[in-house]
């Protein structure tokens, strides 16, 4: 039974699952996971996330600040993580931009906090994978496929940024945001985080071990950290750890002659053409990165191990087909078959998110001379 | 110069001293002036005359946290 | 070496302590005569005495204060370049209970994070920011920020801030004042006792609004930079006096919290 607050006091309790939009999902999920903290500003497709938080964070404790900028938000949003709540923040991507300098300041001072891109397209792959801040850090990024995997990947990422102390990143986007579903949310466990006596809360102050929340982790006279070198090196060393721990995939017919990769929404097309043209005979398969950072190299690696062809889907220009010849040997295999493409308004995918636009690009590729 | 009664002292941490002689300028009765010698990291530091009247100003305008002040009850006429 | 000049201590009583007793050492790096140490040792006697030091939280920007993050004994946040008002808020928001102050410098809060400042106050935010102004980028070497002013010679104005070319300076404490989210407003000095004793009375007054939830607080704290100055540390004092609270006048610009309004500002009938 979906967790109700305040916010629907009064009406009659739900006897099934609810129909809500991937906005309300995720707001929801969220603070199903304890998300006490929010801060967004408006911007298409995110701004109806920041509608379904200011709506439902409701009750003690529980705040939606209508920041002013992304740069506040975001910055109000370390203030929020630093005293321990569970705190996020989300945009679009030239918001999302704006908010480079704060993701990396949180990755190295070590303040966990939740970013949500409600990306207009698929172009925003390199701003979450590479990062945009200062410094040697990462940004683990969640790309969900549908609706339901982003109110799961949602109550994961508060997890995951809380056992890393990390920003996070859920890669939605605007068929996330606005499509309902039918769905029954139910709060998921994920085992037990070390207690945040990082946090910042007054207590210790006047005893000498007073605490500081710093990217260069110097500490205090009477209580040293270790300082910016032994610092950094950390945090280095944990981004590999956690690339080693947490990459996320999915893939079908693996084996197959032709193995398609794709990301995010895109990845239901594909999945769908596979379908058909495995009913039609071809050896297809697909493989589909979750995490985006870490990138499930060797995963895919082994997908593609027996396909003569790896065709990247994307909408974009081209930026995880970069993430691919990193993975892959033989890069030879390789080939873009997606593309820029938009709408008139330039906010939402146009004509190449369809399964006979895929197709047909899929279809050509096979038909192709074999480069081997 | 005649001794006269105290009405306050300062103990002077003149290593803490960088001889800005902020305190040169703020005490009133001008008790206050620097050495010749310096301390260890190289400035001249002040010295106490008599004369002071623990106003603690000079405590005010220290920025190197160089002054304890003190207070003596003055004697019955 | 300490030295005792003059009678013994014996039955002497203590009327000023050197070093504050939030402060966990007395050594830093500021020049000599830098005004910014003066005020936060009045900012440390304020919250000792008004025994908050196991509530409060600091905010801090950068700038050559940001050498004290490692000697103040409170809970510290240091944040980036003028964002500190926007930490200060969520700090305060998750943590009501909590006494947050910011500490930032002139470069800090009216160049990087003036719109920072200006929407925390607008907010009502119930937290106190601290201003310490030097009218220079101190940390960088003395260069030219939105308050300098006119007149004042930095690296980037060696001739002086002159309006037709740099403009004119920005006072913030008056923007802040003008916004209703603002519970009170002070402009004080370290520049001689008088003002230092003012200084510390003011931020005792901020403080004590929000203790009181009144809003937003503000106190901005004109500090001596002889370094950027070009003058010597003994007459930064003077500079201070005449230059920089000619440009910025001191007092108390808002006074009694604004009564509390419900309602719309739409006009009634």
């Amino acid at each position: 039974m979906i967790t109700t607050d305040g916010s629907r006091a009064g009406q009659r309790e739900p006897a099934g699952p609810e129909l809500y939009s991937g906005s309300e999902v995720i707001a929801r999920s969220a603070i199903m996971a304890g998300c006490r903290f929010f801060a967004g500003y408006p911007m298409s497709p995110f701004t109806e996330l920041l509608e379904s938080f200011s709506k439902l964070m409701t009750g003690p404790g529980r705040v939606c600040v209508d920041a002013e900028s992304e740069i506040e938000g975001a910055n109000m949003v370390i203030g929020a993580a630093a005293t321990g709540a569970r705190a996020a923040t989300g945009s679009c991507g030239q918001g999302i931009a704006l908010m480079q300098e704060a993701i990396a300041e949180s990755a190295l001072n070590q303040t966990p906090i939740v970013v949500f891109n409600m990306a207009r397209g698929q172009q925003d792959y390199f701003q979450a994978t590479r990062g945009g801040g200062w410094g040697d850090y990462r940004t683990i990024t969640l790309a969900p496929k549908d609706v339901f995997e982003a109110g799961e990947h949602t109550q994961l990422l508060f997890h995951l940024a809380d056992k890393y102390r990390a920003p996070v990143l859920l890669y939605g986007d605007h068929f996330i945001a606005h499509t309902e579903v039918s769905i029954r949310l139910e709060a998921r466990e994920f085992g037990p985080l070390h207690p945040k006596d990082w946090a910042l809360d007054g207590a210790l102050g006047g005893t000498g071990r007073s605490r500081q929340i710093w990217t260069w982790n110097s500490g205090k006279v009477l209580s040293p950290g270790p300082g910016p070198d032994e610092h950094w090196r950390r945090i280095g060393a944990k981004f590999e750890a956690i690339a080693a721990a947490e990459q996320r995939w999915e893939s079908a017919h693996e084996g197959a002659d032709t193995m398609i990769v794709s990301f995010g929404t895109a990845a239901v097309f594909v999945e769908r053409v596979v379908a058909e043209l495995r009913a039609e005979g071809h050896s297809v398969g697909w493989f589909r990165p979750i995490t985006l950072w870490p990138f499930p190299a060797a995963a895919l690696e082994r997908a593609a191990a027996g396909a003569s062809r790896v065709l990247v889907f994307e909408v974009n220009a081209g930026q995880m087909v970069e993430d691919v010849r990193l993975a892959l040997p033989d890069r030879s295999r390789i080939a873009s078959i997606g593309g820029v493409s938009f709408d008139d308004s330039g906010l939402r995918y146009g004509t190449l998110m369809d399964v006979p636009e895929i197709r047909a690009r899929v279809v050509g590729a096979l038909s192709r001379e074999r480069i081997r | 110069m005649t001794a006269e009664p105290y009405r306050g002292t300062v103990t002077i941490a003149s290593e803490r001293c960088k001889g800005c002689e902020l305190c040169v300028v703020a005490c009133p009765p001008r008790v206050l002036s620097m050495s010749d010698d310096v301390n260890e990291a190289g400035y001249r530091y002040p010295l106490l005359a008599p004369g002071c009247i623990g106003c603690s100003l000079c405590h005010a305008v220290c920025p190197d946290f160089v002054f304890d002040v003190y207070r003596f009850p003055l004697p019955a006429e | 070496m300490t030295t005792t000049q003059g009678p013994g201590l014996s039955g002497a009583r203590q009327v000023a302590q050197a070093r504050p007793n939030l402060l966990q050492t007395t050594e830093h790096h500021f020049c000599a005569g830098c005004g910014e140490p003066i005020a936060m040792r009045l900012i440390l006697e304020v919250i000792d005495e008004l025994d908050l030091a196991q509530r409060t939280i600091a905010v801090v920007g950068h700038g050559c204060y940001g050498g004290f993050v490692r000697q103040i004994d409170v809970d510290v946040l240091q944040c980036l370049h003028g964002r500190a008002p926007s930490c200060a808020t969520g700090i305060k928001r998750m943590r009501p209970d909590s006494v947050v102050f910011t500490l930032q410098g002139d470069g800090d809060m009216v160049n990087e994070g003036l719109q920072e400042v200006l929407h925390t106050a607008a907010r009502g935010e119930r937290v106190t920011c601290v201003l310490l102004n030097n009218g220079v980028f101190g940390d960088t070497g003395g260069h030219l920020t939105a308050a300098t002013v006119l007149g004042q010679r930095t690296k980037t104005s060696l001739a002086g801030r002159e309006a037709a070319e740099h403009g004119y300076p920005i006072p913030v404490a008056d923007l802040v004042a003008s916004l209703r989210g603002t519970a009170y407003v002070a402009r004080a000095a370290v520049h001689n006792g008088p003002a230092i004793v003012t200084a510390k009375r003011v931020l005792r007054r901020a403080f004590e609004h929000q203790l009181n939830g009144d809003g937003f607080t503000l106190v901005e704290i004109l500090t001596m930079c002889p370094t950027g100055w070009f003058v010597s540390p003994s007459s930064g004092g003077t500079y201070s006096e005449t230059t920089l609270a000619g440009a910025y006048p001191l007092g108390e610009l808002t006074t009694a919290p604004k009564p509390a309004e419900g309602g719309t500002d739409a006009a009634a009938g």
